[in-house]
């Protein structure tokens, strides 16, 4: 096992899990396997072994770069992100191709952009694998203002890539018909995106799937940033809870012979964690990337939010101080103190709750109402959703919105039935 | 074959001794305004953050960074595609495999070292298996009986001992390390030459701490500054120091 599985598990135990809600739908599913039933562990933990969906071990997941904006000149700290980064996944006769979009923080090679690469591939898909606009990269390079979070921009930001990704394919493949999907904030994405490509037509897309969506962004975060309340003895305990955990992880560690798929899962259960903490772990990883994201908007902008405004840093800068300060701050705070300031003058009549209450699904509700072609999959335990808000998705798509009993946030993407149904959502009806 | 060891050796001090003999003259202070968060008001006096290393070279280290990516992207990922291109999937895993064999027998020495007597066993077991059945490495006939795979360098053997880190260090080409791990890279690598000058002809000999260096980027997916993320260089710190620390302990 090389050094960089172990950052990738690591790391990816704390930061992969994105991202869930008392809720009070009724369960659509019946006889449902996914065996995780609390809502926390489902979100770390995901797809215990033995439930996976059987997919191929590797496929031909290639990395590209594509220059967005060739004239844009980056701020030397952020010098290496001047190309946005994806992948594509391409069938060697006509097929129909999907875009996927990733959840908050994640990049187009994380694990369930991979897993659902895998599993459209295998359906006969080209596939288009996207960074969500809240990864660093899309920040620098694919990012109109510089400053993401806006339903509509990130969208145009989105829809401009993914006309180009086609165009320079050209001749190269042949598509039969477009399609799109993301998961958390990805999903989000994918509604707005389908709506401007109403009006684009570049795509005319012909299924939309949104996985384990956000209602509204501004209640998603807030309660994401509010996790971090669980840690024992507040934020200035952060340092020992955070030691336990390293510590506790350490142990399982040197038990194991290889961190290998299960190993979460293990590490959870022998760790014996509390729903608390493992909230205030989801908290934490939401907070570190959210970080590295809202640091570099400032970086790109020179807004002034925790580097000073006007001050050039080079390549080779210092930052441990604005680490530390990013690690203070909330998502919430980079709404309320540089989202809104930001985009103020283009909104004069709106208020700031007003404003940033617009970034929602429900702005858009008439718009999913009466498109057939855009479908839900959801959880009715999903960790991002204030109480009730589920109760949206039933409401607005109907029969188009499938919610399991259990799965929390985005846990059981991976599982053998979720799987099914994704794919299934795309090859119905299709020779 | 050990002068280019060496060479690596020698030419981190001399990187260090460049960064700091270009440090910049001090400027005339530039008052900018505050920003909306500012650390003083926001992080509490004399807080220490989780993922602090200590990295007294930090901007030296962030050279060495910056330059491995840039061999990166011209010579070692070329070559790296270029071995894939040529050469078959089957034939790379046999070689992958007849360097972990080398690897096992570093693992066997330093075990020795660290008085365990269970990976010494594991990690012989593993040799004795792969060098006959496994016809000198190339099949990993002991991963399919299922014989475990301890790892153990001679930087963790010094930190069995109670050495510390020293340190952190981003070496030339190999990336993440510190003073500790860097030196114990040297005892190693002349084992294994050891081993292999028994081994093989001269002509391979050569080409084998190629075939190495290749083998080991091919199967080592980080790529550098892909997080896109400012604080990537932090982050790799805590985690490789943080990573290394529980292989001590392992």
């Amino acid at each position: 096992m090389t050094t960089t599985h172990f950052l990738q598990r690591f790391l990816g135990g704390l930061c992969l899990l994105s991202m869930a809600s008392f809720a009070t739908a009724k369960a659509t599913v019946e006889d449902y396997g996914y065996p995780i039933t609390d809502r926390f562990v489902a979100t770390v933990v995901g797809t215990p072994e033995g439930y996976e969906a059987d997919l191929p071990k590797s496929i031909p997941f290639k990395k590209r770069r594509i220059d967005i904006f060739p004239d844009r000149q980056l701020p030397d700290l952020v010098w290496y992100g001047h190309e946005m980064i994806y992948a594509e996944v391409l069938q060697d006769r006509p097929a129909p191709l999907i875009f996927l979009i990733a959840g908050t923080g994640a990049a187009y090679n994380g694990g369930k952009n991979v897993n659902m690469a895998k599993a459209f591939y295998k359906a006969g898909f080209h596939v288009i694998s996207l960074s969500s606009p809240t990864f660093p990269n899309f920040v620098t390079s694919a990012s109109t203002t510089g400053v993401v979070g806006h339903s509509e921009k990130d969208a145009e930001d989105l829809y401009r890539a993914m006309e180009m990704i086609i165009a320079r394919l050209g001749d190269d493949i042949e598509v039969t018909s477009y399609n799109v999907t993301g998961y958390s904030l990805g999903g989000f994405n994918a509604a707005y995106v389908s709506k401007l490509d109403e009006e684009r037509k570049s795509f005319n897309f012909r299924r939309v799937l949104l996985i384990n969506p956000p209602v509204s962004i501004y209640n998603s975060i807030s309660l994401l940033d509010r996790m971090t309340e669980n840690i024992p003895g507040g934020e200035d305990n952060f340092n020992q809870f955070f030691d336990k955990l390293v510590k506790a992880f350490s142990k399982i560690y040197k038990d194991s012979d290889e961190i290998g798929g299960d190993f979460l899962y293990q590490a959870y259960r022998a760790m014996n964690l509390q729903d608390e903490q493992l909230a205030a772990l989801i908290g934490v990883s939401f907070r570190m990337s959210s970080g590295s994201l809202v640091f570099t908007s400032d970086v790109m902008t020179d807004f002034g939010y925790v580097k000073p405004k006007g001050l050039m840093l080079d390549r080779y800068a210092n930052l441990s101080e604005y680490n530390q300060v990013m690690g203070r701050l909330g998502f919430t705070d980079y709404y309320h103190d540089f989202f809104y300031p930001f985009y103020k003058e283009q909104y004069p009549n709106m208020s700031r709750d007003e404003f940033i209450t617009a970034i929602s699904l429900r702005t858009i509700a008439d718009y999913l109402k009466s498109s057939t072609k855009i479908t839900v999959m959801h959880n009715e335990n999903d960790i991002i959703l204030e109480p009730g808000e589920i109760d949206f998705f039933n409401e607005v798509f109907g029969d188009r919105a499938t919610i399991y009993p259990v799965g929390g946030h985005c846990g059981n993407m991976n599982y053998r039935d979720n799987v099914a149904h994704m794919v299934a959502t795309f090859t119905e009806g299709v020779q | 074959m050990k002068s280019i060891m060496l060479r690596v050796c020698v030419l981190a001090p001399a990187l260090l001794l460049a960064a700091c003999s270009s440090t910049p003259p001090p400027k005339p202070e530039t008052v900018y305004p505050e920003p909306v968060f500012a650390a003083n008001r926001v992080v509490p006096a004399g807080s220490v953050p989780i993922t602090e290393v200590y990295d007294p070279w930090e901007g030296m280290n962030k050279r060495i960074y910056n330059f491995n990516y840039h061999f990166d992207q011209w010579v070692f990922l070329p070559v790296v595609r270029g071995w894939q291109a040529v050469v078959p999937e089957f034939a790379r895993t046999g070689v992958h495999n007849f360097f972990e064999n080398f690897r096992d027998v570093r693992t066997m020495a330093n075990s020795i070292l660290q008085l365990s007597p269970q990976k010494f066993f594991e990690s012989t077991g593993r040799v004795l298996v792969n060098s006959t059945v496994g016809l000198f490495g190339v099949i990993d006939v002991a991963t399919a009986m299922d014989i475990p795979k301890p790892d153990e360098d001679f930087g963790q053997t010094l930190g069995y001992w109670g050495v510390g880190t020293g340190p952190y260090l981003v070496l030339p080409l190999l990336g993440p390390s510190n003073v500790r791990d860097g030196v114990g890279l040297y005892p190693d690598f002349v084992l294994q030459n050891y081993i292999q000058g028994d081994l093989l002809s001269k002509p391979l000999r050569a080409s084998a701490f190629l075939f190495d260096s290749i083998d080991t980027r091919e199967n080592t997916s980080f790529r550098y500054y892909e997080t896109g993320s400012a604080f990537e260089y932090q982050t790799v710190r805590w985690l490789y120091s943080t990573k290394r620390e529980l292989d001590v302990e392992k």
